[in-house]
């Protein structure tokens, strides 16, 4: 499990052809207590993957740092599980050679990546695909399957780039609910990125709120709503009350966004 | 009035990217070769060619016939697949490593690069009087051919490949804990080695270029010293026959290319 500290992080890309630079994200700090579930919502091109890429270590801040249990993150590592927007399974592996990659690179022996993968094929439900390459999946099985690839490590923390944003609603729904579950069972650390006002509240405990270009840390909303979470809390008037407040907050950011960009 | 409404449209045969059975598709190959062989005939026996020039196919596969059992050209034919063979693999097994260090790793890249995109421009053949000089007519020397014409080409192909490597790729490779070997090995090799193939299989395809220059030029064995020798009779069926012969074995090495590739990727089988 893991705690993370996000010290001052800031992030601002050289400019195109000796134009000026671009500030992605505003030196920000964070703390995200173990096993917390945090959304982090935002209009698109706020500095949301950007921060999130940075926690991964795909990504070098300007400034700042980030802690992940007291030790700075200095690259990508095992311990911090990432599913990614776009398609990123081996297309030259199957589902189960899929999941299994990342305790290959550990050097876990066969037998045991396959008992690994199998247990993870039954809790995101893709028993019986074990043997079919990602391009036979649909899109919300080749999430499942990034999904079960990023667990297969038993990563202290995920980090989720809009998981399910390119789902259609009904697949991403029951997306949200099996992240969810996984959750509920494993308790690791989530950060997850996502624009989806609804996904951010069924899902997290804590909602943050950032702002338009550059990125910083407008509000946090909490979500007291109980665990195991049901679909049919999204019904609730508590529920409906969160949502309202963060529509409020984040409309304003679109808002200035879309006159930013204007 | 009715089935005006709702009427399915057939897919033309001829609207961009409409698949054809594969039953169609041997069928069209082979109308063009009985076309060919047709255009010839009447070019030949229709009397609008003079023999001299161009003898007309029964000649042709007799002449073909007459090497294979009279001068014992099968001995030819297996010494040039030995030489192609030959100097194709020893390029490929050095170029290839080098090839997927330099996409792999800028540093080599910056290297390498602009000497390799230098050399790539040599011509292979220019290098024949050079090379029989420095080596004499022996197998060495057409092998050397072969390299030079193949090696360049090859490295910087393989390059580009594997540098094309897509980057989500990698970097979800490198949050599920890979490190460098790992990302080369497991990820890069992997992802461009379908196109790697195809690589091999159209340099390869050059490399037989490259030998029959080089036996034109100076040998005493092999295909292309065979049409040389031809050229001295002005024996127009046996230099058809030899360039045909070597048509021939490049369109079998290319199935059988295909064949393994289809066999050693199956995970882009319908792409
Ligand atoms: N590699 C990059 N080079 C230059 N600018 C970038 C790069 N990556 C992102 N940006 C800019 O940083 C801002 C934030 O991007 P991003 O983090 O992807 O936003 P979000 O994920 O919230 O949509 C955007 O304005 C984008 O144009
Ligand atoms: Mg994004």
């Amino acid at each position: 499990m893991a705690a993370v500290s996000i010290e001052g992080v800031g992030r601002e890309f050289p400019g195109v052809r000796g134009g000026p630079p671009t500030r992605a994200v505003e030196p920000l700090d964070l703390t995200i207590a173990d096993t917390d579930f945090v959304a982090l919502l935002g209009p698109s091109g706020c500095g949301k993957s950007t921060l999130l890429r940075i926690v991964a270590g795909l990504d070098q801040a300007t400034e700042g740092r980030v802690l992940v249990d007291g030790r700075e993150v200095e690259g990508p590592g095992a311990d911090r599980g990432m599913v990614f927007q776009s398609y990123t399974l081996f297309p030259w592996l199957t589902v189960c050679e899929n999941i299994g990659f990342g305790p290959r690179e550990r050097g876990v022996p066969p037998a045991e990546r396959r008992t690994i993968a199998d247990r993870l094929m039954a809790q995101v439900g893709l028993t019986g695909f074990a043997d079919h390459y990602p391009r036979m999946l649909s899109g919300g099985m080749q999430q499942r399957t990034a999904l079960a690839r990023a667990l297969a490590n038993d990563p202290a923390m995920l980090l989720l780039d809009e998981p399910f944003g390119a789902l259609d609603h009904q697949t991403r729904s029951l997306m949200q609910e099996l992240l969810l579950q996984v959750w509920e069972a494993d308790r690791k650390t989530v950060l997850f990125v996502t624009h989806d006002i609804q996904e951010a509240v069924f899902m997290a405990n804590r909602v943050l709120v950032m702002t338009a270009r550059p990125g910083r840390i407008k509000t946090e909303v909490r979500v007291p709503l109980p665990h195991p979470r049901h679909w049919r809390m999204k019904t609730t008037p508590e529920f409906a009350r969160i949502e309202e407040e963060l529509t409020e907050s984040i409309r304003e950011e679109a808002l200035r966004a879309a006159a930013m960009n204007a | 009035m009715t089935g005006t409404v709702g009427r399915r449209r057939r897919p033309s045969t001829f609207a961009p990217l409409t698949p054809i059975s594969p039953r169609a598709r041997v069928t069209f190959g082979i109308a063009f070769f009985v076309l060919f062989f047709a255009a010839w005939s009447v070019a030949t026996w229709g009397g609008f060619v003079k023999p001299l020039f161009l003898a007309d196919p029964l000649k042709t596969f007799a002449a073909g016939w007459r090497l294979f059992v009279e001068f014992g050209f099968a001995g030819d034919v297996a010494v040039t697949i030995s030489r192609v063979v030959g100097g194709f693999v020893i390029a490929a097994l050095l170029a290839v490593p080098l090839g997927i260090a330099m996409g792999a790793f800028k540093p080599i890249e910056a290297f390498f690069e602009p000497f390799v995109s230098f050399a790539r421009y040599l011509p292979a053949s220019a290098f024949i009087p050079l090379l029989i000089l420095w080596l004499g007519v022996d197998e060495a020397q057409k092998l050397a051919v072969i390299f030079i014409g193949a090696f360049f080409q090859i490295v910087l192909m393989i390059a580009v490949l594997i540098g094309e490597t897509r980057r989500d790729l990698v970097e979800a490779a490198y949050t599920l804990g890979a490190g460098s070997r790992g990302i080369v090995l497991r990820v890069m090799l992997p992802y461009a080695a379908p196109q790697i193939a195809e690589t091999l299989r159209l340099v390869l395809g050059w490399a037989w270029t490259y030998v029959i220059v080089a036996e034109l030029i100076g040998a005493d064995s092999g295909i292309g010293h065979m049409i040389m020798d031809s050229q001295r009779f002005l024996d127009t069926g046996q230099m058809i026959f030899g360039i045909f012969l070597i048509g021939a074995i490049g369109l079998v090495t290319d199935l059988g290319f295909r064949a393994v590739n289809r066999l050693l990727f199956p995970w882009q089988l319908g792409r």
